[in-house]
C-alpha cells in the first residue's frame, strides 16, 4: 500500500475517542438545524395536535365532569397521533435525497447517529406537546394536580414514542401505505405507555398517587432508550440493502 | 450415524421432510380433536355456575395458548433469520404468521359468544381479551409489512426485527393492560369456575395438542407452498414430479 | 487493495450477475460499464458495503468485509445517483457536515480550498435547493477531497457536471490514485486514466473470477 495514501490506521485515529457521542452530536445538531429551517412543518404538527384535542369535546359533550374523565386519554391519545403523524418524516426526508446512505456508511456508529436523531425528532415534536398539553387541558376542566400528572407522564413518554416510532419508520421505510402501515406497526407497542400515562392521572384523581405509574413510565423509557437505537438501526441497514 | 441437523436448513432438503410429517401431525390431529371434544362435550360435567356454555372452554383456552406460543416460535425464527441470514428461517416464520393470526381471531371470537351469555356483553375489557386483541393487531402488522415489501430477504428481515420488538413487548401488554384493568375494578373474567374438574383440564389439555398438531401440519404445508414459490427458479424445483408435469404453469 | 470473489447478486427474484471477481490495488481504478440494468448500482453498494452479495465475498487489505463493517466504513467514500445534500443548508454547510460525517474534522482553511477548487466559494452561502444538479455534484466532489478516504466509490459521477465538471473529475481521480488511493466507478465516459491503470469490469457478460 503507498504510503502517501491514508491507512486505515490513521484515518480511524481520526475518529474521535468518544466516537459514539460525537455521532448523536452531529445527528442532534443537523437535525435539530433542519428543523429550525422548515419552521413551518412543526408548526402544522402542533396545529394538529391541537384540533385534536378540541374535536373530542365537539363530538362528544361540553358536561363538565364527562370532559375532565376523558381529559387524560384525550390528550395522551392525541400526543400518540401527533407523534404518528411526525415519524415518517425522521428517515424518509434522509432517505429520499441519499443522505441516510451517507449516515449509514460513516464510522460513527449507526446506533449514536439514530439516537440523536431521536432525539431532535423528541425535541422537536414530543416536547412541545409536553408544554401546550396542560393549558389544553384547561379546557377539559382538568385542576392543576392533574395536569402537572399529565405533563410528568408525558415529559417520561413522548421519547418513549420516539423511540418506539423510529423502529417503525425505519422498517417501513420506502413502503407504500407508509403512515397507515406504520400506525398500525406501532401503536400495540404505544399501548402499555398510553395505559400508564393516562392512568397516572386516574390514579391521582382516585387518591393512590402517581409514582408507580410514573415509575413503570421511567423504567420503559430506560428499556426503551438501550433497545431501541439497536432495532431502529438493524431497520436502517435492512431498509437500505 | 449422528443426525446432520444443518444438511435440513436448506429448503431444498427440508421440503421433502415437511412432506412426509403433513400426514402425521394432520391425522394426529384429527384423533386427538376428537379425543379433546368428547371429553370436552360429552364425558366433562355440566359446569355449576355457567350451564352449558362454558364447554367453548375447550376451543377458547387452546387457541389462545396456541396464539401467544406460535408468536414466541416465529419470533424465534425471527432470531435465527437475522443472525444465520438462512431463508429457511425467514419462510417458517412466515408461514407461522397467518395462522397464528387465525388462532388469536378464534380466541376472540370464542371469548366473545362466551361472553355475552355468561356476563351479558360480547365485549369485556379485561387484561387477557384486550391484550389479545393487540396480539391480533401485532401479527396484522408483520403480516402487512411483509405484503408491503416486495424483496423476500429484505421481508425476512423487517419481520424479523419486528416479531422481536413485539415479542418483548408482549409480556409488558399483558402486564399494563392487568394494571389499566385493576385500577378501573372492570369486569372481571374468570376462565375456569372455582376449581377445574380434572376431566376438564384433560380435555383442554387434549384439545391444546390437537390445535398445535393441527398448527404444525398447517405451518408445514404452508411452508411447502412458500418453498416453491420463493424457490421457484431452482432446478430442483423445476424437477418436482408435480411441477414438471405443469412447466408453462408456473412461470 | 480491494478484492472481490464469485460475487453474484439477486434483486428478488432477478439474477443480476454471478462469478464476478477481480483485484484492484493502489493506485489503480476499477471501472464498471455495462448496459441499464445489470446491476452496475448493486455492485457498487455492494463494495460500500450498503448491501450483501447473494454470494461470494469482497475482501479490503486480505481481509474479508461484510455490509457495514467497521473496517469498510473507515476507508469508503461513497457517491451514489443522488447527491446527498439538504436543500435547508447551504454549500458549505453541506460539505462541512458530510466531512464531519465521516469523521473527517473540518478546519476551515481545508473548507475554503475544497470550495476553491470546486469553483464553488461564490456560491458557498446560498442554501442547496438553488443551486443547479452539476454544482450540487461539485460539492460531492469537494466532499471527496477534503475526508480524504482511500476507497472512492463513484456511481455515475459524470452525471449533471458540463465539461469543466468533468474535467475537474477526471483531475481529481488521477491525484487519488496517484496519491495511492483506489477508484471504482461505474461510467459510460472516459475519466482521461492511462489505460494501464485502469481495470474494466463489463456487467452483462461473465467474467472470470
Amino acid at each position: 500500500m503507498n504510503a502517501t495514501a491514508p491507512s486505515t490506521a490513521t484515518i480511524l485515529a481520526s475518529v474521535p475517542a468518544d466516537g459514539a457521542l460525537a455521532g448523536v452530536r452531529w445527528a442532534l445538531a443537523r437535525d435539530l438545524k433542519l428543523a429550525v429551517r422548515s419552521r413551518a412543518e412543526l408548526g402544522v404538527q402542533l396545529l394538529f395536535y391541537v384540533i385534536v384535542v378540541t374535536l373530542f369535546p365537539l363530538a362528544t359533550t361540553p358536561e363538565r365532569n364527562l370532559l375532565s374523565t376523558m381529559g387524560p386519554g384525550v390528550l395522551w391519545v392525541a400526543a400518540l397521533l401527533a407523534s404518528l403523524l411526525s415519524l415518517p418524516r425522521l428517515f424518509a426526508t434522509d432517505h429520499a435525497d441519499g443522505t441516510l446512505e451517507q449516515i449509514a456508511l460513516s464510522p460513527y456508529a449507526l446506533e449514536a447517529l439514530v439516537s440523536g436523531k431521536i432525539a431532535a425528532h423528541w425535541l422537536t415534536t414530543g416536547l412541545p406537546v409536553v408544554l401546550l398539553a396542560p393549558m389544553l387541558g384547561l379546557q377539559y376542566y382538568m385542576d392543576g394536580e392533574s395536569l402537572t400528572v399529565l405533563a410528568a407522564g408525558l415529559l417520561i413518554g413522548t421519547p418513549i414514542l420516539s423511540l418506539l416510532g423510529a423502529i417503525g419508520a425505519a422498517l417501513t421505510l420506502g413502503l407504500k401505505g407508509g403512515g397507515g402501515l406504520l400506525a398500525l406497526l406501532i401503536l400495540p407497542l404505544y399501548v402499555p405507555v398510553l395505559i400508564f400515562g393516562a392512568g397516572a392521572v386516574d390514579a391521582v384523581r382516585a387518591g393512590l398517587g402517581a409514582t408507580a405509574n410514573l415509575s413503570l413510565l421511567g423504567a420503559g423509557l430506560a428499556l426503551a432508550v438501550v433497545g431501541a437505537p439497536f432495532a431502529a438501526a438493524a431497520a436502517v441497514r435492512i431498509a437500505l440493502d | 450415524m449422528p443426525f446432520n441437523w444443518f444438511k435440513l436448513s436448506s429448503p431444498a432438503s427440508f421440503y421433502p421432510v415437511a412432506g412426509t410429517l403433513i400426514p402425521w401431525f394432520a391425522w394426529g390431529a384429527a384423533i386427538l380433536a376428537a379425543i379433546g371434544l368428547w371429553l370436552g362435550f360429552g364425558v366433562a360435567p355440566t359446569d355449576f355456575q355457567q350451564g352449558e356454555v362454558y364447554r367453548i372452554i375447550f376451543i377458547h383456552v387452546p387457541s389462545a395458548w396456541l396464539s401467544m406460543f406460535l408468536y414466541v416460535v416465529m419470533a424465534f425464527w425471527g432470531v435465527l433469520a437475522l443472525g444465520f441470514g438462512t431463508r429457511l428461517s425467514g419462510m417458517m416464520a412466515q408461514a407461522i404468521a397467518p395462522t397464528g393470526a387465525l388462532m388469536t381471531f378464534i380466541a376472540l371470537w370464542t371469548g366473545a359468544l362466551w361472553g355475552r351469555p355468561t356476563w351479558g356483553t360480547y365485549w369485556a375489557w379485561d387484561a387477557r381479551m384486550t391484550s389479545e386483541l393487540i396480539l391480533l393487531f401485532l401479527y396484522l402488522g408483520i403480516i402487512a409489512l411483509r405484503q408491503a415489501i416486495g424483496d423476500p430477504r429484505r421481508a425476512d428481515r423487517a419481520c424479523a426485527v419486528l416479531s422481536i420488538v413485539g415479542v418483548v413487548n408482549i409480556p409488558i401488554i399483558y402486564f399494563s393492560v392487568k394494571w389499566w384493568n385493576t385500577l378501573h375494578q372492570g369486569a372481571s373474567v374468570k376462565l375456569t369456575g372455582s376449581s377445574m374438574e380434572t376431566t376438564m383440564l384433560a380435555g383442554m389439555l387434549v384439545m391444546s395438542f390437537a390445535f398445535w398438531f393441527y398448527s404444525i401440519a398447517v405451518v408445514l404445508a404452508r411452508l411447502r407452498a412458500i418453498v416453491l414459490e420463493r424457490e421457484r427458479d431452482a432446478a430442483w424445483v423445476g424437477a418436482l414430479p408435480d411441477v414438471r408435469g405443469n412447466a408453462g404453469v408456473l412461470r | 487493495m480491494l478484492e472481490a470473489q464469485n460475487l453474484a447478486a439477486r434483486r428478488g427474484f432477478a439474477e443480476l450477475f454471478k462469478d464476478v471477481g477481480f483485484r484492484v490495488k493502489s493506485g489503480d481504478a476499477l471501472v464498471v460499464t455495462g448496459p441499464n440494468g445489470t446491476g452496475k448500482t448493486t455492485m457498487l453498494r455492494m463494495l460500500a458495503g450498503l448491501s450483501a452479495p447473494t454470494a461470494g465475498e469482497i475482501r479490503w487489505n486480505g481481509r474479508r468485509v461484510e455490509p457495514f463493517s467497521a473496517e469498510l466504513r473507515a476507508v469508503v467514500a461513497y457517491a451514489g445517483h443522488l447527491p446527498a445534500l439538504k436543500d435547508e443548508l447551504t454549500a458549505e454547510e453541506n460539505l462541512v457536515s458530510l466531512v464531519e460525517l465521516s469523521g473527517t474534522s473540518a478546519p476551515r482553511a481545508d473548507i475554503d480550498r475544497a470550495l476553491d477548487a470546486v469553483a464553488l466559494s461564490h456560491r458557498r452561502s446560498l442554501p442547496s435547493r438553488v443551486l443547479s444538479a452539476g454544482q450540487r455534484r461539485r460539492i460531492g466532489l469537494a466532499r471527496l477531497l477534503v475526508s480524504r478516504r482511500p476507497l472512492w466509490i463513484l456511481d455515475e459521477p459524470v452525471t449533471a457536471l458540463d465539461a469543466a465538471g468533468a474535467a475537474l473529475l477526471a483531475r481529481l481521480v488521477h491525484d487519488h490514485l496517484d496519491r495511492g488511493g483506489i477508484v471504482v466507478a461505474a461510467t459510460h465516459q472516459s475519466l482521461g486514466l492511462q489505460p494501464s491503470r485502469v481495470q474494466s469490469l463489463v456487467l452483462g457478460e461473465t467474467v472470470p473470477a
